[in-house]
């Protein structure tokens, strides 16, 4: 199928993008990549009488180091954080979580912005982004404002965003060198969505620690704080505490989702505090 | 209508479009390029893969109008490229397609892994295959294929160190 016909913006700078949502009151959508919003539109179950194409805004795919801080622009694809380009401050982590998202091909455009705010429960980033304590920035009429990862994260494909608002970047705190994490997926194929996602980041030296589960079994990502004591502490959850962990997250988890998103916190918890 | 303008195979292409056009429906209907193929239109087969800017892309969901100023290389623009010449030859020796659909996307992706990885074993292989799907060959004709002209480049790099 192909998707209706619509009008396409291409700004160059984010004010003017800001401006062209504001004007399209409500119809207009910003496009990044388009690896997940383009086959959405031509199966007609997304819609935009306008496309704001931000793939020619500069400023969006900038990386700056600010000291205990890195500003990731919305724009830097999946293929760039893969490779390390934009500088490794979590111990490897960020590669690893790009590595295994969709095929090569989708990583060379799909940004990591999008991902965020297209806030599919099965994606990877939204899960990566809430263990690394990131806050997102966001532009709108009236200004920037700043979210914690676990307030832009409203629901199943739902975001905190407005509808004149537009994510610009994603700041993460830098990882110290001892800290330890561990990102684990059960997935059915290379490139598949993830059936199960748990990751588990511990930086002891910033007294930092933080397990998140995520799937559309579980309705997105979500922070199991019942289990972020033992982790610090060093020791092994009981299997009853994780599973009433997941249980009280979402009560109805059918024995195969419950195993599977037991087992990989289970190994990923396992593996931090070895 | 929007105006676009690009690198086709090496051409300049200057086209007014419909925003809503995806780059293989443009590449196919527009300038005639049928050797991009189309299977499943979502992301998930590889058969559209082409070369944009020297990275591997699906123009089945890329649009059109995104691809400004960019430079686009199908399977009919690889004629002179010389990894994909010695894709093709091994293609051939392995017996890595048969009808041919999966092809074009198959050597745009082989390319790209034979340029990005030095000593990958065949389950690295597979993982970067896995985004390509083959109705015909069961991929072990495609695996040796890329494994094959791996090798070689392994070989003249190290040749190359041997001799400095
Ligand atoms: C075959 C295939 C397999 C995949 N597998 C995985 C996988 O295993 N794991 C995974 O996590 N993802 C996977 N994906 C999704 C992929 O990661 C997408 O790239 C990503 O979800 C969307 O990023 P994008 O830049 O392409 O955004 P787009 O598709 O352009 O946009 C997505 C949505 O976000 C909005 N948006 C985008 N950027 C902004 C912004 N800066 N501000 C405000 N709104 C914005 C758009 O309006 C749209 O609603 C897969 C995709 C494909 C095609
Ligand atoms: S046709 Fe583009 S990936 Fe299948
Ligand atoms: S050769 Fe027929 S689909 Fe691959």
């Amino acid at each position: 199928m192909k998707a209706p016909a619509f009008a396409y913006l291409r700004p160059v700078s984010i004010a003017e993008a800001v401006a062209a949502l504001a004007e399209g009151a409500g119809g207009a959508r910003i496009l990044a990549g388009g690896q997940s919003l383009v086959p959405m539109l031509n199966l007609r179950v997304a819609f935009a009488e306008t496309l704001v194409d931000i793939g020619a805004i500069a400023d969006l795919r900038a990386v700056s180091d600010e000291g205990e801080t890195v500003l990731i622009g919305a724009g830097v694809t999946h293929a760039t954080l893969e490779d390390g380009a934009s500088g490794d401050h979590w111990c490897g982590m960020l590669a690893f979580v790009a590595r295994d998202i969709a095929y090569r091909a989708v990583r060379n455009r799909g940004t990591l912005g999008g991902s965020l705010c297209h806030a599919d429960p099965a994606a990877d980033w939204p899960v990566a982004m809430m263990a690394l304590g990131a806050t997102v920035q966001l532009a709108g009429p009236d200004g920037e404002r700043a979210l914690a990862s676990e307030d832009f994260s409203v629901d199943v494909f739902t975001t905190a965003l407005e509808e004149d608002e537009m994510l610009t970047g994603i700041r993460l705190p830098k990882l110290s060198p001892s800290a330890r994490w561990s990102y684990r997926k059960m997935r059915k194929k290379a490139g598949a969505f993830g059936e199960a996602i748990a990751a588990v980041v511990h930086d002891p030296a910033r007294g930092f620690t933080r397990v998140v589960a995520g799937s559309s079994a579980v309705g997105g990502p979500c922070r199991l704080e019942a289990l972020e004591g033992a982790v610090a502490s060093g020791s092994l959850a009981a299997e009853a505490t994780i599973r009433a962990a997941l249980a009280e997250r979402e009560p109805d988890l059918d024995r195969y989702e419950m195993q599977i998103h037991a087992t990989c916190l289970r190994r990923a918890m396992k593996e931090v505090s070895s | 209508m929007t105006t676009l303008s690009l690198t086709v195979n090496g051409e300049p292409v200057r086209a007014e479009i419909d925003p809503r056009l995806s780059l293989a429906d443009f590449l196919r209907e527009n300038l005639a390029l049928k050797g991009t193929h189309l299977g499943c239109e979502h992301g998930a087969c590889g058969a559209c893969t082409v070369v944009v800017d020297d990275m591997p892309m699906r123009s089945c969901i890329t649009l059109a109008a995104s691809c400004e100023g960019v430079r686009v290389t199908t399977v009919e623009g690889f004629d002179d490229d010389p990894v994909v010449t010695r894709l093709r030859q091994a293609f051939r020796d392995e017996h890595a397609l048969q009808c041919g659909y999966c092809t074009p996307g198959m050597l745009a992706t082989a390319r790209d892994i034979v340029l990005r990885h030095d000593r990958p074993d065949t389950e690295q292989i597979r993982a970067e295959l896995a985004g390509c799907i083959c109705r015909c060959t069961g991929y072990r004709g495609i695996v040796r294929a890329i494994a094959r002209v791996i090798e070689t480049k392994s070989q003249a790099t190290a040749a190359k160190a041997g001799t400095t």
